[in-house]
């Protein structure tokens, strides 16, 4: 079966530090940030997958490529069989297939235009994409706002009249408004409490299975990846360092990464406190890394000679679980 | 009237009512807020946005916004009453016995001043520190909270540093004076995961090495369970529940707190095993709120609880002392 | 829409929220509503022919019959103050519209694209600030005539930099905020996204600059004037009323400089005044 999404070494590079013309003169060179370097990735119809990793592993641009806000520097992106890396970011507003590909943003504050009614927060991408007469569109509208639990009298408010839940209801009717087959969340909780959470992750579950979506949901809180997504791909520095299902990922961690990613998340339990494996040392440098290291030597607790001379290639543990990490064992 | 505690408790706050003045009239932000702290303890004042808890902190703190105004309460600290200190007092008590972290690392660091200053500055205005005894005291600290390579991060900025790095340094000012309380504003909010477990354990480790006592801020009733021995529950300016965090796990008294774990997801709960809490805050402007502020979403609501003033209840636990606000608490847990 | 008559209504009440609310936004709005009425109906309403002289009335105090005095030509001052207004507001309205539309769009397109065009918007706009600013006004009124359509674009020549320096910062800050990322992915494309999203946040702060410019325009209009480079005689306009007026303040006709001249603090007054309010009505989050 053909994947909804399939990703292929995918890249994307920023310059960074422009050196100003006398140290030009002295031969330096702006230094080149691999946010996202080399990254396979695939999303089955209606499959949930996860995006772990922490600040600045390049998740979040990730999602953004994905979602074709930003161009990628290398690679290819089939979406339902059609390579839409070609297709350049800024012509992609106006492309058909824009509206198959939507995004959930991270905070419901920033994601609204504060000047905008919820109302027209929500008709704006089927005025956009998909236009309707005016009495049509209310309905439309109003249809949406009933599907994310949002009561209609809130749609005339503007977003700093509104909760936290409700601007995230918001953003969701929004995202879905056009019936989009992927749906790209990015972090879309984090900024929300608890009880919110809850509601919110309630809805997007029930809105995948009926409007028949797939997700590609980034978090870096492990424990909502629990509930919600069915595959889960671990991330460190631009590179991809495990993918599998959740119960393969949770169960049988391979990448010391991953394991040391599982045993910061508290066990919820009062006063046990979980064997926590400490990273000491510092992050390796994004900027201009060398290719054949791999990026977590020198924070990783294992490490041999091989680590330093071979980048570590994603390598399969078990059917549907791989790992990069020359010291994985195979299941 | 506080739970009562072995030692003379070391931050004793005792009937505290904020109100703030805003345009849209007075929110009573506080009432009769009400939990102690002992030397060397861990607590937790948790709660959802909008409960108080960082409203607390900064009436205790003394750093209430303007628009704020203690209507009543007393805040015993050290032998004397923090509400009753003058500025100067105040001034002085705060950075050496009393201090605080707060939620945005890089945002509550001084952007133009490298982290050395910042930390000799403390030291300057407290412990009369200068030169360059203030610089090996502030290479001192930032090793101590496990800043790598710290001779050279005693000269960045704090654009320079990450995030986890920048509540390392701020985690360093606040502890540079050896204050005997630490309160921790949603420390690690934002931060992710193995980053907020080592800020946790840092915390904790130094907690414990200095005999300090610590008051950690959260919406997360899973880290606090992991890192405070009691948890103090808030829910729109009143404590609600107060007890020792394994009574709280194993049979809490009061709706609200049942409510929050019950949407607290953990290891081995699916989705369809959380629920939410129906309903919202009140508003807290309205001139008739209820005694109890739960009332209009708590499914157990009955005729006593709509008195309109509402009295916390002590209930001795076998694991300690525990008090409820609540007309009808839940039943205690049974034993296993 | 969620009922157009809706959103005025509720505008309605919006702009009277605004203007009862502050007791300073609401004498400065009434002043306002004072000075265009003025303006538009005054000529109709003055008791003098500003134009007519009148040897035998010539530099006569302020009397039951001129409230304002006559000035050096017999003509009624205060005919002149009223009808001055029009010509006065027409040209602060004028300029400061002609250099509101060009300097947001200018700097809201430096501030988005970047690139060449923050470039060469940058360098024009410092080539324009190099000048003293009046000193620049009066050299593009002296090299293109003295029209009032001359002074009204030496008046928005001079402030554009201005503009295009708060338009194209609050555009930068606004490049890749989470709600443009949005409109992106909603389907509009880059013109769109910089009209219908960025520009309306810019607004309320450009609205502030809008009620400061035009204190500023009405006194570089009656600067220009003063010295000559401006209207020109016996046109009624403040400028040049306070430079006849400045002739005879020594010789203790104090009425001629003085009416007009209060008549400019006035409307400057109320122009900077109703900045705050101005950005109170734009501005959504101060609806509620």
């Amino acid at each position: 079966m053909t994947a909804l999404l399939d990703v292929a070494g995918l890249c994307r590079r920023f310059t960074v530090g422009q050196p100003g013309p006398i140290d030009r003169l002295r031969g330096r060179k702006a230094g080149v940030l691999h946010a996202v370097d080399g990254v396979d990735l695939r999303i089955g119809e209606g499959e949930v997958l996860g995006l772990v990793g922490e600040s600045g592993c390049g998740k979040s641009t990730l999602a953004r490529v994905v979602a074709r806000l930003i161009d990628p520097s290398e690679g290819s992106i089939r979406f339902a069989g059609e390579d839409i890396a070609a297709i350049p970011a800024r012509r992609f507003a106006r492309h058909p297939m824009r509206r198959a590909i939507q995004m959930v943003f991270q905070d419901p504050t920033e994601s609204l235009n504060p000047r905008w009614t919820a109302f027209d927060c929500i008709a704006d991408p089927i005025r956009r994409m998909a236009p309707l007469p005016a009495a049509k569109l209310a309905d439309r509208v109003r249809e949406l706002a009933d599907l994310v639990s949002l009561p209609e009298a809130l749609l005339s408010r503007f977003p700093h009249q509104l909760s936290g839940g409700q601007k995230a209801r918001v953003g969701i009717a929004r995202a879905v408004a056009l019936g989009p087959r992927l749906l790209v969340l990015d972090e879309p909780t984090s900024a929300l409490d608890v009880s919110v959470q809850v509601v919110v992750l309630k809805l997007l579950d029930d809105l995948k299975r009926r409007l028949g979506m797939s997700y590609l949901f980034v978090t870096h809180d492990l424990e909502v990846v629990r509930l919600v997504c069915d595959r889960v791909a671990v991330m460190y520095l631009g590179r991809m360092a495990e993918v599998g299902s959740v119960e393969q990922i949770f169960r049988r961690p391979s990448h010391p990464y991953t394991r040391a990613l599982l045993s910061a998340v508290p066990t919820g339990e009062p006063g046990v406190a979980p064997q926590r494996i400490t990273l000491s040392g510092d992050p390796r440098s994004p900027i201009d890394p060398d290719p054949r290291v791999c990026r977590f030597l020198g924070r990783c607790p294992q490490g041999t000679d091989r680590c330093a001379t071979e980048m570590p290639q994603l390598r399969p543990m078990a059917p549907g679980h791989a790992a990069a990490c020359h010291l994985a064992d195979a299941a | 009237m506080t739970v009562a505690i072995a030692n003379p408790p070391l931050l004793a706050v005792e009937g505290l009512s904020v109100t703030f003045r805003t345009r849209a009239g007075d929110v009573k932000a506080l009432e009769r807020v009400s939990f102690a702290v002992g030397r060397g303890e861990t607590i937790a004042i948790v709660g959802e946005s909008g409960s108080g808890k960082s409203v607390t902190a900064q009436a205790v703190m003394g750093i209430l916004d303007p628009a704020g105004r203690v209507a009543a309460g007393r805040i015993g600290f050290g032998g004397m009453d923090l509400l009753q200190a003058s500025p100067r007092e105040l001034a002085d008590m705060r950075g050496r016995e009393l201090a605080m972290i707060f939620q945005n690392p890089r945002g509550a660091l001084n952007p133009i001043r490298t982290v050395g200053d910042q930390i000799a500055d403390v030291l300057a205005r407290h412990e009369n520190l200068k030169g360059p005894a203030a610089r090996a005291r502030a290479m001192e600290m930032l090793a101590l909270v496990k800043i790598t390579d710290p001779k050279r991060r005693l000269d960045a900025y704090p654009f320079e540093l990450s995030g986890g790095m920048c509540q390392r340094v701020m985690i360093a000012l606040a502890l540079s004076c050896r204050p005997a309380l630490l309160i921790a504003d949603e420390p690690t909010t934002g931060l992710d995961v193995t980053t907020q477990a080592a800020i946790m354990d840092l915390v904790g480790e130094l907690g414990r090495s200095r005999g300090m006592a610590t008051v950690l801020i959260t919406h997360d009733l899973g880290l606090a369970a992991e890192h405070c021995g009691r948890i103090v529950v808030m829910h729109a300016g009143h404590v609600v529940e107060d007890a020792p965090a394994a009574a709280i796990f194993a049979g809490p008294r009061h709706p609200y707190t049942a409510k929050l774990l019950a949407a607290t997801p953990r290891p081995g709960r699916r989705l369809d095993d959380l629920a939410s809490i129906p309903g919202g805050q009140p508003d807290l402007r309205r001139a008739d709120l209820p005694g109890c502020r739960f009332l209009d979403r708590c499914e157990r609501a009955g005729d006593p609880c709509r008195a309109t003033e509402l009295l916390p209840v002590e209930t001795p636990d076998a694991a300690g002392p525990r008090r409820v606000l609540c007309a009808r608490p839940l039943p205690v847990a049974v034993a296993a | 829409m969620a009922g157009a008559a809706d959103g005025i209504g509720a505008y309605a009440r919006h702009l009277r929220h605004v203007v009862t609310e502050n007791p300073v936004t609401g004498g400065a709005f009434a002043l306002f509503v004072l000075l265009v009425l003025t303006a538009v109906l005054g000529p109709a309403l003055v008791p003098y022919d500003p134009l007519q002289s009148n040897a035998a009335a010539t530099l006569q105090a302020p009397s039951a019959r001129h409230w304002f005095g006559t000035d050096q030509l017999g003509r009624d001052v205060f005919s002149r103050v009223v009808v001055a207004t029009r010509l006065d507001m027409t040209i602060a309205f004028a300029s400061v519209l002609l250099v509101f539309v060009t300097g947001t769009l200018t700097g809201v397109a430096a501030g988005h694209f970047g690139g060449w065009v923050d470039r060469v918007v940058g360098r024009v706009s410092d080539t324009i600030m190099a000048f003293p600013l009046f000193v620049l006004a009066m050299g593009i009124v002296a090299a293109l005539g003295n029209t009032v359509g001359n002074i009204v674009l030496a008046t928005a020549v001079v402030n554009f930099p201005l503009y295009v320096r708060v338009a194209r910062a609050e555009a930068n800050v606004r490049r890749d905020a989470g709600f443009v990322e949005a409109a992106r992915i909603s389907g509009n494309g880059e013109a769109r996204v910089v009209l219908f999203h960025i520009l309306p946040n810019t607004l309320p702060i450009m609205m502030v600059q809008v009620s400061l410019t035009l204190g500023y325009a009405i006194l570089n209009a009656a600067g220009l004037s003063f010295i000559g480079l401006g209207v020109r005689p016996p046109t009624p306009e403040w400028g040049i009323m306070v430079a006849d007026g400045a002739n005879y303040i020594q010789s203790g006709e104090w009425w001629i400089a003085l009416f007009p001249g209060l008549a400019l603090m006035l409307a400057v007054f109320c122009f900077n005044l109703l900045g705050d309010g101005l950005r109170d009505l734009i501005d959504p989050r101060r609806r509620t």
